[in-house]
């Protein structure tokens, strides 16, 4: 069965039409990468993944829920809202990591703060919250010890790196524990000599087995860990299918010209 | 002039005057964050009808407000101020005088306020709204601990600012015969025929605002752990 089934998906700001039907699907443990140019719409699918925006036509599944649905009446309270976009999770391009709180605050500040509101809904005692937020704490530490951080629990985010700063990210993202982790460019921002140690850890989630969507324009980085690519020009996708066959011998004249071009940022 | 008599008497009015700040800040800031919320509410008529009536109380002076404040019980509801002063349990026609001056300020400096901590709200990236957004905060999660701080940091100094001048706004409550320093001042002024009772209340605004000012300072190194 498959993990994510994305069908037909479409996006308008105004009269521009960003998306123009896309669909994919995606099995338990493949990682998906999606390349293109500049403005070809990648950001938006994300965007729409995560409900940050909402899609205008189409529908999105993970295993066997259907969790948005154009057509049908979205009208969700806040609260379902919120349980259907943590079936995913989001790495920023620009990290957005929280300034004011410490690094391990960055990561268990969500969790925190949605355990303690189940467990006050069902009336769970002082204790019971304790618990579970020392839980919390003791998993947050070891998704910062898993992307390397272990040392910088304690600091604040504007006293690391881009790439720390990146890792930061990504393991406050998985502290939520989503079934599928999307990465936006998640080494655009960085030095390139900062980008091995944020691509390393993708790759290390991969071995983990993690389902992800990863926007990136490292393409020496996406031949390695994609299981499937997408090539998006125009708001469709333009060509897909394995490493292999994208980069290794593409047939669309579009996908062609823009491998042979590389990317120029 | 017996010395420690005006100082006392002083002291006294420069009560009234720091009650006058102290309870125009408690009311003023969280009506200013009221007001700053309204004004950005995605619901056009009402976001407009908020600007507006912060663009009225900037664009007017305070004395003004305070002046007009006292007519509207009388004028728009027709109930004399004697009366309003019993409705609102005030033992005299002083504590009425100051509650007229009190209603001016906190709106007046609530319109202020408000203008600043919409600045500050705006000034904080989308990123961190989405931040919270994906990882299943609510908006008032969102708000309370990730945006909330970040907004007190970048609106510090030109809240300062603003709570300085109030300080010294205070002096207008005079003209609504409240009894605070200053009346204080020129009475003594009247009686002894001498100035010094105006330098020493100059140095009662002195010490105030220097103390907010230190405040301020230590207010705004606290908050500058981190950078953006
Ligand atoms: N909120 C918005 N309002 C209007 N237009 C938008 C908005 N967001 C994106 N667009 C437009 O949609 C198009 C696709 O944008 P998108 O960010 O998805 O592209 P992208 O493939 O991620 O590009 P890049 O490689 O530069 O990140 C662009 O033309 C952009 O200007
Ligand atoms: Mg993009």
């Amino acid at each position: 069965m498959n993990m994510l089934e994305v069908q037909n998906l479409t996006k308008s700001f105004g009269s521009h039409q960003v998306l123009k039907g896309v669909s994919f699907s995606l099995k338990q443990g493949e990682v998906l990468v999606i390349i293109g140019s500049s403005g070809s719409g990648k950001t938006t699918l994300l965007r729409c993944l995560n409900f940050l925006e909402q899609a205008d036509g189409g529908s999105i599944s993970v295993g066997d829920e259907e969790i948005f649905n154009a057509s049908g009446k979205m009208n969700l309270s806040d609260h379902a809202m919120r349980d259907r976009r943590l079936h995913f999770g989001l790495v920023f391009q620009s990290f957005n990591l929280f300034p004011q709180h410490t690094v391990l605050k960055n990561v268990t500040l969500a969790p925190t703060l949605y355990q303690t509101a189940q467990l006050k809904k069902a009336k769970a005692g002082r204790n019971a919250i304790k618990e579970a937020k020392a839980a919390i704490e003791t998993q947050g530490r070891a998704l910062l010890e898993m992307v390397g951080l272990s040392e910088k629990v304690d600091e604040y985010p504007c006293r690391l790196s881009g790439g720390q700063q990146q890792r930061v990210a990504i393991a406050r993202a998985l502290a939520l524990n989503p079934d599928i982790l999307c990465f936006d460019e998640p080494t655009s921002a960085l030095d390139p000599e900062l980008t091995g140690e944020v691509l390393r850890v993708i790759r290390s989630l991969k071995d983990q087995g993690r389902t992800m969507v990863v926007v990136t324009h490292e393409m020496e980085f996406a031949r390695g860990v994609a299981d499937h690519v997408i090539y998006m020009a125009d708001g469709i996708i333009e060509e897909e299918g394995t490493p292999e066959e994208v980069f290794g011998s593409p047939k669309s004249e579009k996908t062609k010209a823009f491998l042979a071009a590389g990317y120029n940022r | 002039m017996d010395f420690w008599g005006v100082i006392f008497d002083l002291c006294q009015g420069f009560s009234v005057t720091l009650k006058l700040f102290a309870l125009t800040l408690v009311f003023a800031i969280p009506l200013g964050f009221i007001l700053a919320f309204l004004s950005m509410v995605k619901f056009k008529p009402i976001s407009f009808l908020t600007k507006v009536f912060i663009w009225i109380i900037r664009g007017t002076p305070l004395l003004l407000q305070c002046l007009l404040v006292t007519f509207i019980p009388s004028m728009v509801f027709d109930i004399p101020n004697k009366d309003f002063q019993s409705m609102l349990g005030l033992r005299t026609m002083a504590d009425l005088q100051f509650t007229f001056v009190l209603i001016a300020f906190v709106i007046n400096y609530a319109c202020y306020f408000a203008v600043i901590i919409e600045g500050g709200i705006k000034n904080v990236s989308i990123g961190q709204h989405e931040a919270g957004k994906v990882l299943g905060m609510t908006k008032g999660q969102i708000f309370r601990h990730v945006i909330l701080m970040q907004v007190v940091r970048k609106i510090t100094a030109p809240m300062s600012n603003e709570i300085i001048t109030l300080v010294k706004d205070t002096a207008l409550a005079r003209a609504l015969s409240v009894i605070e320093i200053i009346a204080i001042a020129f009475e003594k002024v009247n009686k002894y025929a001498v100035l010094s009772p105006l330098l020493y209340t100059s140095l009662f605004y002195l010490a105030f605002s220097g103390v907010l000012t230190i405040l301020f300072h230590y207010i705004e190194k606290k908050l500058s752990y981190y950078s953006v």
